[in-house]
């Protein structure tokens, strides 16, 4: 038992490893951008099946670091051309909607172009193997996703902590019209924070499809959790984010050992209990888009 | 157009209000009229039903989202409980088709009359995400509870009954059917209609128009979004109903977010601050879907097309654009 429930607990925590990427990604666009994006999880899955094409040509590393760059191209097409039309609109249900159909043509041009067929993306050999006999679970490449996602976050907070662009994007979160006023061109600034969020769900597109594969909806199971993980951990909060996913993902792991047909329910359940006891989330801010 | 479009917030001379009585008599003479005219230009009748049971859910949905500012993603929810409310009454409990159109729909406002209060908590965009999630919440325990809801396949095994009135036994083919959606359909939207003239109604509006000085008045806002978040999730769980009687079937689809987005387009498509918008934009959803999906592979895209043009260039739907002037 155990074994099983460490097994199952350190399933939950990679899983959470992803949640908590999309997450990042969905809440950086939230902050700046205003966007509840939708379109978040058929991002994911474009970059990784870019990186699925690119694979060949360029090595599982060159994909790793160039899909979810082209990802990002995209995004920025997508910001510049269309989102952006709807900032002063203050009713949040049309980027809501907008990326939502964003979302359906999306995967919609992925089955077009790929197939509608499953794809395994090749990951390097060396990365295959269980470090142990004993704990079979713990292969390389898992280790390698908590390593990446962990290298994610901490760049992510190293930008916005010591550079100008991350100070200005966090000023922006706090009060756009001041720094606008103070002379910072808030759409160049939108549109490099869009651009990030997309390639943060395409590091995470391209590390799931290592382990699941590829399918054109394979955005879907992901993007409802990183949802969760942003209400748990607190609107408005990047570290509740994350701690967010890690949370939710660790407790559906622990509940698969016990309940297994309940591991996705429970995440909800966990938000339910966290918006009656504690409104704001984990280390939300009272009062944030509301 | 006025006349259908016509606004319960805007009440202006006898000439607007008989104008209005005059357009909704002709609104309910085509839809009376609709096993009639429909297959002439080649559509046929379980699609009229289908276009109707579309229009009720976002009307309902509309109550919160357009009329009181709620931006609820998570309307499935309560349109899913009601198909499998009815689905399983009809399958296990009885064979009266009234009944289990009166429990399933019960079933779905009683859920949403208890989850209510908790999204209420929150406003804007937190309201959305945390509707969205317990409508996933629902989807996956209808996924999940494979015994009683058939899983992932859905519910199968269960159709509508023959309604037998004092003299009469119906037997609920594609035009019967109509009739009972239309009914249910005019019953609704009455309802609609006399909780929007009402002050309730207009708390409502005014609650859209501003939340945080309706709350400084000591108005108890979060209460007042409430029960326009059961009455709109009752509303949505009778369309669920009805849809799992048109299909003889439902499944985890009814539940899923995707179809709240769908009766959130239907809304803003035909116009959220027009009774009658969700009747327009369902018309024209369910018609294109219907007709797109049986010429291409790629519907798909031209359903996100629609989403995507209707919110860039109709932000206050069809009705408001032909209705320019008219604010609510």
């Amino acid at each position: 038992m155990g074994l099983i429930l460490l097994f199952n607990a350190f399933n939950g925590l990679i899983q959470g490893a992803f949640y908590a990427l999309m997450a990042l990604g969905l809440a950086l666009i939230l902050g700046l951008n205003n966007t509840i994006n939708f379109a978040q999880g058929a991002f994911m899955a474009l970059a990784a099946y870019f990186a699925f094409t690119l694979v060949p040509y360029v090595g599982f590393w060159g994909g790793l670091i160039v899909a979810p760059l082209l990802a990002g191209v995209i995004g920025l097409g997508v910001e510049v051309v269309l989102v952006r039309r709807l900032y002063n609109r203050r009713d949040p249900i049309y980027t809501l909607l907008l990326t939502f159909g964003l979302a359906f043509i999306i995967q919609d041009l992925i089955r077009t172009v790929w197939g509608a067929q499953g794809q395994p993306l090749a990951i390097p050999a060396f990365l295959n193997h269980p470090l142990s006999s004993t704990y079979f679970f713990i292969t390389g490449y898992r280790l390698f996703v908590v390593a990446v996602a962990l290298l994610g976050t901490g760049a992510l907070f190293a930008v916005l902590r010591f550079t100008r662009i991350g100070i200005r994007i966090r000023a922006g979160n706090s009060d756009l019209e001041t720094i606008a006023a103070l002379g910072v061109n808030i759409y160049l600034l939108r549109s490099a924070n869009f651009v990030i969020g997309i390639i943060f769900a395409g590091v995470a597109g391209i590390l799931a499809a290592g382990q699941i594969g590829l399918t054109p909806n394979m955005g879907d199971s992901l993007i409802m959790p990183a949802f969760v993980a942003i209400v748990v951990g607190g609107v408005g909060s990047l570290v509740g984010s994350l701690l967010g996913g890690l949370i939710i993902g660790l407790a559906s792991g622990i509940t698969t050992a016990f309940f297994p047909a309940a591991s996705e329910v429970v995440i909800y359940v966990i938000m339910g209990i966290m918006l009656v006891v504690r409104p704001r989330g984990l280390m939300g801010q009272e009062g944030l888009f509301e | 157009m006025s006349g259908l479009a016509g606004s319960p917030a805007s009440t202006s001379g006898s000439a607007a209000i008989s104008r209005r009585v005059l357009g909704n008599a002709a609104l309910g003479l085509v839809l009376l009229a609709v096993p009639v005219w429909l297959p002439l230009v080649g559509g046929y009748t379980d699609l009229a039903s289908r276009v109707l049971i579309y229009a009720l859910a976002a009307m309902g949905l509309n109550l919160l989202l357009g009329f009181t500012g709620g931006l609820s993603f998570g309307h499935a929810a309560y349109f899913g409980l009601g198909s499998y409310g009815v689905g399983l009454m009809l399958k296990y409990e009885t064979h009266s088709t009234l009944l289990a159109l009166l429990v399933g729909t019960l079933v779905g406002g009683l859920a949403a009359a208890l989850l209510g209060p908790i999204a209420v908590r929150r406003r804007g965009i937190y309201f959305s995400m945390i509707t969205i999630a317990i409508g996933q919440m629902f989807y996956f325990i209808a996924v999940r509870w494979n015994g009683l809801t058939g899983g992932e396949d859905g519910l199968t095994g269960f159709s509508r009954q023959p309604i037998h009135l004092p003299g009469v036994t119906l037997p609920m083919g594609s035009t019967d059917f109509y009739y009972l959606v239309l009914i249910c359909f005019g019953i609704a939207a009455l309802a609609l209609w006399i909780v929007l003239n009402s002050p309730l109604g207009h708390s409502f509006v005014a609650i859209r128009e501003n939340y945080k000085r309706l709350t400084f008045l000591g108005i108890r806002t979060q209460r007042y979004v409430a029960i326009s978040f059961a009455i709109s999730g009752l509303v949505a769980a009778l369309a669920g109903g009805l849809n799992a009687l048109l299909d003889n079937f439902t499944s985890p689809n009814t539940l899923n977010y995707t179809l709240s987005g769908d009766f959130l387009i239907i809304a803003v498509l035909g116009g959220m601050r027009n009774f009658w918008g969700p009747l327009m934009g369902a018309v024209i959803f369910v018609l294109v879907r219907d007709y797109v999906s049986a010429i291409t592979n790629n519907w798909m895209t031209v359903i996100g097309l629609v989403f995507v043009i209707s919110v860039i260039f109709f932000p206050m739907g069809i009705l408001g654009f032909f209705n320019g002037r008219t604010k609510s």
